[in-house]
């Protein structure tokens, strides 16, 4: 137990870097996901073509990968920012494959009868869109969605190990001043089950909100 | 869209088509500059220089990096095969009769699901000092055998009732009726969404380069950092990524040919067992050919 309480501020900056890393990333992945969901299904050959490239190159990736190409290799083309900006690009551009597959299937659950109704009463394309495709096909992906963000504040650990503060990272400086190594894990686990707990029970709340039963 | 495939689009007018043209050329041109501009960059930090390439013509860094990948691959070996048992072993506990066996055996899932793979791995490698690949191998096995439990745990129940209540009708006993009738059944429905978690094994086993397990990542590592060769990073990362992401897309083109080949065949009903999600109480999943992330 005295080993929360002793170094209480070092796993607190790292709980907190987590939380930070997670959240700055989903909204890249986000953000990104629905860019790259929407070129995947554009009607322009060469939008699509560069999003099946990015997903299928994406989730092929190792992570592990990733960040070593993006964290060691970027600086050598005389990119330099902080870690934790490369490390939130990683991350991001990463989940993103994963959000834009979520997405485009939300959007391939949707009937074709939908889209043909509501342009057989005249509606043009941004309203068939905004009015009846994308609400039915945002109620369907909030599961889909949410468990991939879950796995996003999981793999945010891989971070800690290109020394980015977060949860992880902080077993090196409380091991260096010997305290119980597994009671250190101990507390760095409940940290992470803090996080994907609360993204579980957010989504859980969408899901009963909005979500549809089918 | 060929034909109309979504609901977003109706089949495009001449006037559209010619519209449709254009964006096309607009976006080509766009993604053209792109990559024009990187290889710009590659060019003008110097990555193409001779003695940042001279290294893979030596042998004893090819030797290296096949070395480096014979561990990964021997790493990606053993954890699918252990992981499989450990699945195999985890989805019998859930399915069990016995309520303490059920409840230990979904804790286990549960909780290994939850954990992010690189906590256990450190965990195994830092705290009960094991040796790097016995770590890895443990880590991976422990979380992908946890994803894999309800995997087969979701295949059986997919099994249509009818099939087992037909078992049980010919006094056939619980044990009979699961290997006999169900899980035959259930493991074409699963094939597809078992060698995607394998995908995702197989990319995990990178995560052993974090505990200095002599895997291909590292053996890139070793090359990148050598400065008698103007510290070929660039080249190097060239050179591994696409042997790294080839093995995974082939092994994720795979499941979708064995998920495309069960969906036609008429023996299976056109049941699609979801790959099981990370550690969530969440309803719902992704689509079954997706590698997980």
């Amino acid at each position: 137990m005295n080993v929360l309480t002793d170094n209480f501020p070092t796993y607190w900056e790292g709980f907190l870097g987590t939380v930070q890393l997670t959240v700055y990333s989903s909204l890249l992945a986000l953000v990104l996901g629905f860019v790259i969901a929407s070129f995947r299904v554009a009607p322009v050959a060469a939008l699509r073509f560069f999003g099946t490239a990015w997903v299928t190159v994406l989730r092929n990736t190792p992570l592990t990968l990733l960040f070593f190409a993006v964290l060691l290799g970027l600086p050598r083309f005389g990119l330099v920012l902080p870690f934790e900006v490369f490390a939130v690009l990683a991350l991001g551009c990463y989940t993103s494959a994963f959000i834009c597959e979520a997405l485009r299937s939300g959007i391939n659950t949707v009937p074709t009868g939908q889209g043909e109704a509501a342009r057989s009463l005249g509606m043009n394309f941004r309203q068939t869109l905004s009015l009846v495709v994308l609400p039915q096909a945002f109620r369907s992906v909030i599961p889909p969605v949410g468990s991939t963000l879950i796995a996003l504040a999981k793999n945010s650990a891989i971070a800690g190990a290109f020394s980015v503060t977060e949860l992880l990272g902080t077993y090196k400086t409380i091991n260096e001043l010997g305290y119980n190594i597994v009671w250190t894990f101990v507390w760095i686990a409940a940290g992470y089950l803090v996080i994907t707990l609360a993204i579980s029970a957010l989504f859980n709340l969408l899901e009963r909100t909005w979500g549809v039963a089918r | 869209m060929t034909g109309a495939a979504s609901a977003l689009y109706d089949i495009p007018g001449p006037a559209t088509r010619r519209r449709h043209v254009a964006y096309g050329v607009l976006s080509t041109v766009v993604l053209l500059a792109l990559v024009a501009w990187i290889l710009y960059l590659l060019f003008d930090t110097g990555q193409f220089t001779s003695t940042k390439w001279m290294p893979f013509a030596y042998k004893g860094i090819q030797e290296l990096l096949l070395r480096g990948l014979g561990n990964t691959l021997k790493a990606f070996g053993i954890a699918a095969v252990l992981s499989l048992a450990l699945g195999g072993l985890l989805a019998t506990g859930r399915l069990s009769e016995h309520r303490p066996v059920r409840w230990a055996a979904t804790f286990v899932v549960e909780f290994f699901r939850a954990m992010p793979v690189l906590v256990m791995i450190f965990f195994i490698f830092v705290a009960l000092k094991v040796q790097p690949l016995p770590a890895l191998v443990a880590g991976l096995t422990l979380y992908n055998g946890s994803v894999l439990a309800e995997v087969f745990r979701a295949g059986v129940n997919a099994v249509e009732r009818g099939q087992k209540e037909a078992a049980f009708a010919l006094g056939m006993r619980k044990t009979q009726v699961m290997t006999y009738v169900l899980v035959p059944q259930a493991v074409r429905a699963m094939l597809p969404a078992i060698i995607s978690q394998l995908v995702v094994a197989l990319k995990d086993t990178s995560l052993g380069y974090l505990i200095t397990y002599e895997e291909f990542l590292h053996a890139g590592k070793l090359i990148a950092s050598n400065l008698d060769y103007d510290l070929p990073f660039i080249p190097v990362v060239m050179v591994i990524s696409p042997i790294y992401i080839g093995m995974c897309m082939l092994l994720s083109w795979f499941a979708g040919w064995v998920s495309r080949r069960e969906q036609r065949s008429p023996k299976t009903e056109a049941v699609v067992i979801a790959a099981a999600g990370p550690g969530t109480l969440l309803p719902g999943g992704e689509p079954p050919t997706a590698p997980r992330p």
